[in-house]
């Protein structure tokens, strides 16, 4: 599903991805771990076309595609879905409607008829459901005035409602509380599937007790430095990451 | 042409339009007329020099002497998109700032005492009604453009509302103007707003796209004690025309009043409000939303008066540009010394849809009382980059989320319209205009 080759990206003159590989397979749920500043933001914001980080080297194949070249709303329409680690507000814009025509993009790409209202609102009330979402928060402006555990539920249930091929989660369980967690853990967990796949970018090992990850990757200083199953999370829990950046900056040593 | 040229062709008109107006004039507003004709020619035209002016001088609409526009007819389907649709109301038209019986049709004004009629007609039945109230808000000693307004007009809507009567329909006031020459209307409306009454008023105002012409236009409101009004001005001119206009309200106490004032078109534009609260418990609201895209431009100055103490007056303007348009906003408060427990709030927001779009934005509060409650706030900025990406990351296509960022952006204003159809025109309206302004960059 998702090919990265040795890819470099920076930001202004500030070199932050230096050379980062990475399969992800459908069905496959990767985890991407590492301190601040190692890049795991980068990493995700590049994969949904964020303008200020440029790919200086490497490529993205994603569905057989350059991903690189795609507009972040054709990425989108593709299939490919990042929750994001700070939700923005759009005053003025209504939620409800924002994501009528978020999906309806989504559906005319696909080839799908757009939903009328009732249609739309029969599926809102059901995501809406499974996330234990306040009805109300459809209404309101995008993310306006939400609490920070509202922002990331709606987050997920945009990924619900949307049903990505590739899901990248970027740091959605920070600050969450372990119910929300739950809530938000199972969101993602109810959209796994043999055809579907998820990065979930993360500082902390708690949300992969929920999601639990088929690999987990750790990212440091640009760079992916071990890789290895869900118990390499627990290890990293354990110990830290310090053993990892010395094995890293070691690496280093050695190749120069 | 010359602006001194101008001003002499003006002049020349102006003894021409005395003669043909003859007898038809009472004693008192041929006094007028006149004083408010020598006073346009004391002043002369507006220049960068006259602070008020000085960001966006009337340029050619100074350096023209436009002929007085005829009287014309218009088919009912050239006015209709001006009309507001499945909208339930008295509805005054005028055509090149004529009265239009054709196009006009009558509503439920409440009380057989409210009178609501051309103003050309006023003074021929009710001149003795009239007299009080014109020039009773628009003072020509200063605004060349009002003088020039007060020595030609000939008609414009007259609404008299006697105390006590709530008007249950609106009273749309729609100023046409027909295909032709380059020409100038100086339409007058005057509004009278008995103690405890209440009204919706609309001004709109109309012209073929593509064609030169000006609309010189004021409007002088009185609002009796307690009485309530709400007031719509819906400029809609073709995007080459010229619209100066002016509005004067006169508040008494514990009057309620908002204005929503609406530009969407007109090459040079410039709106003045000037209100005055002049006793206590009053509470004002001036409220505006402009447009520009290509190389026009839009002025919107207005003078909010603070004389007695326990004022509300709140103001929001906002404005999006694109192209290389220009917009001035002056937004004037004072307060004076009496005026103790004044609470004036003040926004002026501005999006800027290009690179060379200009605004200049300035508040400009005069407080003489000291315990008050002002505050003013000015934003220009950008589509936020961090919401558009937000909206494209989810699939919604860059020409799209851009609508979607500033039709959210004015749509704050026109939310605030109470009545439905008009606020559905005003929807449509943005929606048609949008595209124009933000286009795909």
């Amino acid at each position: 599903m998702l090919e990265i080759r040795n890819l470099h990206a920076r930001v202004g003159d500030k070199p932050i991805l230096r050379g980062i590989s990475l399969t992800v397979n459908a069905g496959e749920v990767h985890a991407i771990m590492g301190p601040n500043g190692s890049g795991k933001s980068t990493l995700a914001g590049v994969l949904a076309g964020r303008a200020e980080f440029e790919v200086t080297a490497g490529e993205v194949l994603y569905k057989g595609r350059n991903l690189i070249e795609l507009d972040p709303e054709e990425r989108a329409r593709e299939g490919l879905f990042l929750a994001f680690q700070y939700p923005v507000a759009i005053p003025g814009v209504n939620n409800a409607y924002f994501l009528k025509a978020a999906l309806n993009a989504v559906r005319k790409h696909k080839g799908l008829a757009e939903l009328d209202a009732m249609e739309f609102m029969t599926l809102m009330r059901q995501k809406a459901r499974l996330l234990d979402m306040d009805a109300s928060l459809l209404n309101r402006p995008v993310n306006e005035g939400f609490s920070g555990g509202e922002k990331k539920r709606n987050e997920i249930f945009q990924m619900a409602v949307l049903e990505p091929s590739l899901a990248i989660l970027d740091e959605t369980d920070s600050g969450l509380d372990i119910d929300a967690l739950k809530v938000v853990a199972g969101g993602v967990n109810a959209l796994r599937s043999p055809e579907r796949a998820a990065i979930v970018v993360t500082h902390y090992q708690r949300l992969l007790n929920y999601i639990v990850p088929d690999f987990v990757h750790v990212l440091s200083d640009g760079r992916i430095v071990k890789s290895g199953g869900k118990q390499l999370a627990l290890e990293l829990e354990e110990k830290g990451y310090g053993w990892i950046e010395a094995e890293g900056a070691q690496l280093h040593a050695v190749k120069a | 042409m010359a602006v001194a040229e101008a001003i002499d062709l003006y002049t020349g008109r102006f003894d021409a339009f005395l003669k043909r107006r003859g007898s038809s004039d009472p004693a008192w507003l041929t006094t007028i007329r006149r004083n408010a004709f020598e006073r346009f020619q004391a002043l002369g035209f507006p220049t960068t020099r006259d602070e008020d002016w000085r960001f966006l001088p009337p340029g050619p609409i100074a350096e023209e002497a436009f002929e007085e526009a005829p009287a014309a007819t218009l088919p009912r389907a050239a006015a209709a998109p001006h009309v507001v649709r499945q909208m339930r109301c008295t509805q005054m038209v005028f055509v090149n700032g004529r009265f239009s019986p054709a196009l006009s049709g009558a509503g439920v004004l409440g009380s057989s005492g409210v009178l609501a009629t051309s103003l050309g007609q006023a003074l021929v039945s009710d001149p003795g009604l009239v007299d009080p109230y014109f020039t009773r808000c628009a003072c020509y000693d200063r605004h060349a453009f009002v003088g020039l307004n007060t020595a030609f007009t000939e008609d414009g809507a007259f609404l008299y509302i006697p105390a006590n009567v709530v008007v249950p329909e609106p009273v749309h006031i729609l100023y046409l103007v027909a295909e032709g020459a380059p020409l100038v209307t100086h339409p007058r409306t005057i509004v009278v707003v008995g103690d405890n009454s209440q009204a919706k008023i609309i001004e709109s105002y109309g012209g073929p796209d593509g064609q030169r012409y000006l609309t010189n236009a004021v409007t002088e409101i009185v609002v009796g004690e307690n009485a309530n009004v709400e007031h719509y001005r819906v400029q809609r001119e073709g995007h080459h025309a010229y619209h100066v206009s002016s509005t004067h309200v006169f508040l008494e106490r514990a009057a309620v009043f908002a204005q929503q004032a609406f530009t969407f078109g007109g090459a040079i534009v410039r709106n003045d409000v000037n209100a005055s609260l002049g006793a206590e418990g009053i509470h004002c609201t001036l409220n505006g939303l402009y447009l520009a895209n290509g190389t026009r431009m839009v002025g919107n100055l207005t003078a909010i008066d603070h004389a007695k103490p326990n004022c509300e007056s709140h103001e929001i303007y906002k404005g999006m540009l694109d192209g290389q348009s220009r917009a001035v906003f002056n937004g004037k408060i004072f307060v004076r010394p009496q005026a103790q427990k004044t609470d004036a709030k003040q926004t002026n927001q501005v999006l800027l849809l290009s690179d060379d779009a200009t605004i200049n934005t300035k508040p400009q509060l005069e407080i003489f009382a000291d315990d008050v409650k002002c505050t003013h706030g000015a934003t220009v900025g950008q589509l936020d980059e961090t919401a558009l990406f937000y909206l494209r990351a989810r699939g919604i296509g860059y020409s799209q989320a851009r609508s979607m960022l500033v039709h959210a952006f004015a749509s704050d204003i026109i939310d605030r319209v109470t009545i439905e159809p008009l606020r559905e025109t005003l929807e449509e309206t943005l929606l048609a205009e949008l595209p124009k302004v933000a286009v795909i960059s």
